[in-house]
């Protein structure tokens, strides 16, 4: 055996050193999780909250100016019990306006993309409804819907959340490959055919980017609701819970609230981020895998 | 034998006033392999794209001596334009999805088709996952399927390394001479041209016109050894010429 034999690539991926290679590009992977990439953050995280600590501890910084880390630890594991059921309800707003603004945002994208004219008139109107600061409107939504608080956070939320998927998705629809449209037209494809086989799957990238905005816009969307709001009583949101706290004073409980709701932006985006590189992972740029 | 198709007096005029094509007369006979070289920007390709009606002439006509029953036309893009979201047997079943056929119900035919441009053993690959000619084999597979008696192809190896392109080829011009198409080939490779084609018609730009018209008088099969023959020479100084001065008088064979 030459003594540099083990440096060679398997001559095919059939052969039996095909097995051997998986496994170790199993194993690369595996470190790589634990290289720099993933450490790097973490160690800047860690040094941040040392020093935020360490900082507090120093000065003697009162908790209701600002609240040292292992402090509003200790004030999250306690309020547990009253902050995560006001966090699923702000969880239910969210995922019912992003769902409410998936569906109507894809619609409407849809539509626009039926003629020119269409978009043409309408587009400036679904920017006239993304730039409208829905803490104005909120109040008046929220009369609007007297009887209905949720149906009123969700509507405002679905504002906010609704033109990120509307802007990709269109842009999407009008990217399919000129190539391919002149081979369908080719072939007799009907408006539907070319819709469902060519111009939605190539929308897929963009819609799905769109969600991935979309999805931290309702979160946001449903708490500047709420702070509008205002509600009381045993629906009450995490948003209100940080106001609440905000008002007593109760710093580090106002700061164990933030940290769920950036937790729960932060679990909304890897979900979709995952989505999004499961349903492109074959032939998508953004989810191939490189080496270089 | 009457010809299959007919260009007369075609012209293409573009709204920004562009005049892509002037006067163009050709006439294409059953089984011929044509084709249409030219600088770019002289129409080779909008006089594929008017035969394959994805666009109207803006004056003259286009006829058909094929009923448009018996007329089945498959168009080769220059980029494969293969769907990178299905699979290579996906891609080829398109044409025939699109008529409304089950995966199910045209698996032989698809198989055939893979079969004839050797990509068996392909099926489950994405586009992306193939090389530059496996992609345009499986673009060619796409227009097979369908059984097609014209073919219409747009510098389908334009973007392939010279090897491949050879391959592909000596490839076409075995499946032509199995299958009786009729061929219209767009290139701008003079040496591609010559060695598939029976006629090769010389183009020129500004405006979009046939500047000449040549037989290939060299017998089928052509072999690898006609690549280099003073036969094949003769007629590639011939083309050279014809797209250098393109003042000169239209030859008819």
């Amino acid at each position: 055996m030459e003594p540099n034999s083990s440096l060679s690539p398997p001559s095919s991926p059939a052969s039996p050193g095909a097995t051997v290679w998986g496994a170790a590009s199993q194993i690369s992977r595996f470190n790589r999780l634990w290289s720099l990439e993933v450490m790097a953050p973490i160690a800047v995280g860690l040094g941040a909250l040392v020093l935020w600590e360490v900082g507090v501890q120093l000065f003697q910084v009162p908790p209701y100016l600002l609240p040292g880390p292992l402090l509003v630890l200790q004030t999250l594991v306690q309020e547990w019990p009253q902050l995560f059921p006001s966090l699923m309800v702000t969880l239910q707003i969210t995922v019912a306006a992003f769902v409410a603004a998936t569906v109507s945002g894809l619609l409407i994208a849809i539509l626009f993309t039926q003629s020119k004219w269409i978009e043409r008139s309408f587009f400036p109107y679904a920017v006239i409804l993304q730039t409208m600061p829905v803490v104005a409107i909120a109040p008046l939504i929220i009369i609007w819907f007297k009887s209905n608080t949720f149906a009123a956070l969700v509507v405002c939320a679905w504002i906010v959340a609704l033109f990120p998927i509307i802007s990709n998705t269109t842009l999407g629809l009008n990217s399919a490959d000129h190539s391919l449209q002149n081979l369908f037209q080719l072939y007799g494809a009907n408006r539907w055919q070319t819709l469902w086989h060519l111009r939605l799957p190539s929308a897929m990238p963009y819609f799905l980017g769109g969600l991935r905005i979309s999805g931290g816009l309702s979160l946001i969307g449903a708490v500047v609701a709420e702070f509008v709001a205002g509600t009381g009583g045993a629906r009450s949101g995490i948003a209100y819970q940080i106001l609440m706290s905000s008002y007593n004073l109760q710093i580090p409980r106002m700061f164990a609230a933030l940290i769920m709701t950036t937790g729960l932006g932060v679990i909304i985006f890897v979900l979709l981020t995952l989505l999004s590189d499961r349903l492109l992972r074959h032939w998508h740029e953004s989810a191939l895998q490189r080496e270089n | 034998m009457p010809p299959i198709l007919t260009l007369h007096q075609v012209s293409k005029v573009y709204g920004n006033g562009t005049v892509a094509l002037q006067d163009i007369d050709l006439t294409v006979s059953p089984g011929e392999f044509v084709s249409l070289v030219g600088p770019s920007g002289c129409g080779k390709s909008t006089v594929l794209r008017l035969v394959a009606g994805l666009g109207q002439p803006s004056s003259g006509q286009i006829a058909w001596g094929l009923s448009p029953g018996e007329r089945n036309l498959a168009f080769v893009f220059q980029d494969a334009a293969l769907m990178p979201w299905a699979t290579v047997v996906d891609n080829v079943h398109l044409p025939l999805k699109l008529k409304g056929k089950s995966l199910r119900s045209c698996r032989a035919d698809i198989q055939e088709a893979l079969n004839l441009v050797s990509l068996g053993g392909a099926e489950r690959s994405y586009p992306r996952q193939l090389s530059g000619g496996m992609r345009m084999r499986a673009s060619i597979a796409r227009a097979l399927v369908t059984r097609p008696n014209v073919l219409l192809m747009d510098e389908p190896f334009g973007a392939l390394d010279e090897m491949t392109r050879a391959r592909l080829n000596s490839d076409v011009l075995h499946l032509w001479e199995q299958k009786h198409w009729t061929v219209l080939f767009v290139t701008h490779n003079i040496y591609e041209a010559v060695y598939l084609s029976n006629r090769v018609v010389v183009m020129a730009a500004h405006p979009g016109r046939i500047v000449a018209d040549l037989a290939i008088d060299a017998p089928y099969p052509r072999s690898e050894e006609f690549r280099t023959s003073a036969q094949f020479n003769h007629y590639c100084r011939e083309i050279l010429r014809y797209l250098s001065s393109p003042e000169r008088t239209v030859t008819v064979p």
